[in-house]
């Protein structure tokens, strides 16, 4: 019941959530909750055969923390990460995030907490092939109403950071594998979330590529990020500072 | 935002080149119709109103057959007659102040070897008669005089008379030969912009039915002019209750029609107006047919980017946002097709005057108007945007999970 206790405590705290985060020291903020995933269960119809792919899941993730989800294939790493990342909402159970109840939220909230609060890197790097790496890196920020220069201006800036500062024109089609996770990784920072969540960031990269896009992330974790990374890499999992095991739509 | 998402919108055709181009066909195709076809007709109305400002607006013409079917078009179609009887009767009316009998026949002109047909134009030779119709537009004279009451055989020629029939102008005090019979040209008539006056043969009324061996006093119509202080619609009711009194006929049975010149201009309107409703018609539905293409390539559209609304969902974008994307989209296909369509419709437009330039009708200047335009590139984003509206709704009501698992 220790999840009762962080969400309760959480949820004490929530209203000075600006006067803790400056306030309170490292050791104290990554005791707070960022995501709270509660006896989650989230079964797919297929016809008249029910498929459940999360079978009552708790998770607790602090602000800070760089967790690892491992599981062999179909284990419900992917369906977890959508609850978490308000793709998706659970058939049963509760997903917080930042305290708020996410499972009680409208489409057009949970979109706008998509993309206030979290950043999403995926394996096949889903970048839109018809624009520029830019205009993909500044498309998050229309949705939140950002004005067109700051858009620019901040879009510049992160694909410098991912050392993509000369291919900002360029379209995902005229880059690498591993050039256009950067441009990802440079999207999920637009609206600097609270949340990282990469999905397999490597599986479609070699490993030498993995490994940069895997130090960029760790990069991010430094600067204070919270990241959630699905792998099957046990080597790239040790970047993390913890492991959740999911066998059968249970954490085992 | 929104202009974002115009920018948005914008850069995804680039990828669909020969798709958009076959998309936007549909409509550039009907909005070049509408565009062209109200412009020409806007002309043509100005053309008509020009025409009868020339006929003069106190004047009112007398064509025989009555009712509806009997109009300038229909003249000599019908069997009734007008005849120089009418005209003395129509002279006696109250209002009227002259009344001049016109025959109009189709005649055979020789000149120089040559023989080509043309409009003939025959009027009263009395100095009265000569006096009203120098002064309607289409008789004025560039030079000469009208031939006397005297002077049977001296006929006038229209300024284009001889250039367009016979390649080489024809010159006060030369001979053309009407029907077998030599006249002496002793006039020339004024530019018009009309090409049936433009290249007509005027001659005596004596001489035109003597010319066609016409035994009685047939007439094809009468012009009369009113008097000062008269109201022509007032005359033309005097008019018809002599001719109907003169004709023993009762009210609705009438062999003959009085027009003014107002009563003229509505009636042609109107039957233009007829017409273009019937061809704008047309290319309204080549319009419909252009938004249901739209419309289809849309929802190809967003099946092919079910991957990419998957992605614009995840990085925050509310239904709302999807739909407005893929609206814009389509209206703005509709627009491209709209202007497009306007460039080809003024192209076309163009061509046509030049066309009737050319054959002599210089009086048509087609119109383009402000307000067709913007309406027609206004109508061209809203018929694309309505026709993207269902497809845009289902790509907005798309799950983010499934349609990033989505694979062609
Ligand atoms: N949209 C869906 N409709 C039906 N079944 C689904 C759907 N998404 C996932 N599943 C099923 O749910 C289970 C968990 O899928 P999930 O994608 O979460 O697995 P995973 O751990 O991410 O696997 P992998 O390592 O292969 O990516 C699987 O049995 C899968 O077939
Ligand atoms: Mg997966």
């Amino acid at each position: 019941m220790i999840l009762y206790e962080n969400h309760g405590i959480y949820e004490l705290l929530d209203d000075s959530k600006l006067f803790i985060v400056s306030d309170i020291g490292d050791a104290m903020k990554k005791k707070i909750p960022v995501i709270e995933v509660r006896n989650v269960e989230k079964i797919y119809k297929m016809g008249d055969v029910e498929v459940p792919a999360l079978d009552g899941v708790d998770i607790v993730i602090n602000r800070g923390e760089f967790v690892a989800i491992m599981g062999p294939s179909g284990s419900g790493k992917s369906t977890a990460m959508n609850m978490v990342g308000c793709l998706d909402v659970p058939t049963k159970g509760k997903v917080f995030l930042d305290g708020h109840d996410i499972s009680q939220l409208g489409e057009s909230e949970l979109a706008q907490i998509r993309g206030k609060k979290i950043g999403f890197i995926f394996q096949t790097f889903n970048l839109i092939n018809s624009i520029s790496a830019i205009e993909n890196v500044e498309l998050p920020m229309i949705f939140q109403g950002v004005s067109k220069d700051e858009r620019m201006e901040i879009a510049k800036k992160l694909l410098s950071l991912v050392d993509l500062g000369d291919r900002m024109e360029h379209k995902p089609t005229e880059m690498s594998g591993g050039q256009q996770q950067r441009v990802a990784v440079a999207r999920a920072l637009a609206n600097d979330p609270e949340v990282i969540l990469a999905d397999e960031p490597t599986g479609n990269l070699d490993s030498r590529t993995g490994e940069e896009i895997i130090g960029l992330i760790g990069k991010l974790h430094k600067e204070g990020k919270t990241i959630i990374m699905v792998t099957h890499d046990e080597d790239i999992a040790k970047h993390a500072q913890r492991i959740i095991r999911l066998k059968d739509g249970k954490v085992v | 935002m929104i202009l974002d998402y115009f920018r948005f919108s914008i850069s995804t055709f680039g990828g669909r080149k020969l798709r958009t181009a076959l998309t936007i066909l549909g409509i550039f195709i009907g909005i070049a119709a509408v565009v062209s076809l109200i412009s020409l007709g806007q002309g043509m109305q100005n053309a008509v109103d020009e025409q009868f400002e020339m006929l003069g607006s106190n004047r009112i013409t007398v064509t025989p057959g009555g009712g509806d079917m009997s109009s300038p078009m229909t003249t000599g179609l019908v069997a009734a007659k007008l005849s120089d009887h009418d005209v003395e009767v129509i002279r006696k009316v109250k209002g009227v102040d002259h009344a001049i009998g016109v025959l109009v026949r189709t005649a055979k002109i020789e000149y120089r070897g040559k023989s080509r047909y043309t409009m003939l134009f025959a009027s009263s030779t009395d100095s009265k008669s000569i006096k009203f119709i120098e002064n309607i537009d289409y008789f004025m004279l560039e030079e000469g005089r009208y031939p006397k009451e005297s002077e049977k055989y001296k006929a006038s020629v229209a300024i284009d008379t001889g250039n367009s029939l016979f390649d080489r102008e024809i010159k006060r005090g030369e001979k053309i030969t009407v029907n077998d019979r030599n006249l002496e040209v002793i006039a020339i008539t004024k530019k018009t912009g009309n090409p049936v006056h433009d290249t007509k043969v005027t001659v005596p009324l004596d001489t035109a039915r003597d010319l066609f061996g016409i035994e009685d006093e047939e007439l094809s119509l009468i012009f009369v002019e009113t008097s000062a202080g008269f109201m022509p619609a007032d005359v033309a009711e005097n008019i018809e209750d002599a001719l109907r009194k003169d004709h023993r006929v009762k009210i609705g049975e009438e062999d003959f029609t009085v027009a003014t010149a107002e009563q003229l201009i509505a009636s042609f309107k109107g039957m233009l107006g007829m017409v273009q409703v019937f061809l704008v018609g047309i290319a309204f539905i080549s319009l419909l047919v252009g938004g249901v293409g739209i419309m289809n390539t849309m929802y190809t559209s967003v099946l092919e980017r079910t991957r990419e609304i998957g992605i614009m969902k995840s990085i925050g974008a509310r239904n709302i946002d999807v739909m407005a994307i893929f609206v814009i989209e389509s209206g703005l296909l509709g627009l491209v097709g709209g202007v497009v369509g306007v460039v080809m419709g003024y192209a076309i437009g163009k061509a046509a005057e030049m066309i009737a330039v050319a054959s002599g009708v210089t009086i048509l200047k087609v119109f383009y108007s402000a307000e067709l335009i913007i309406g027609a590139l206004l109508f061209s984003f809203v018929i694309g945007s309505l026709s993207g509206m269902f497809p845009a709704i289902e790509a907005s009501r798309k799950n983010p999970v499934d349609s990033l698992r989505y694979r062609r």
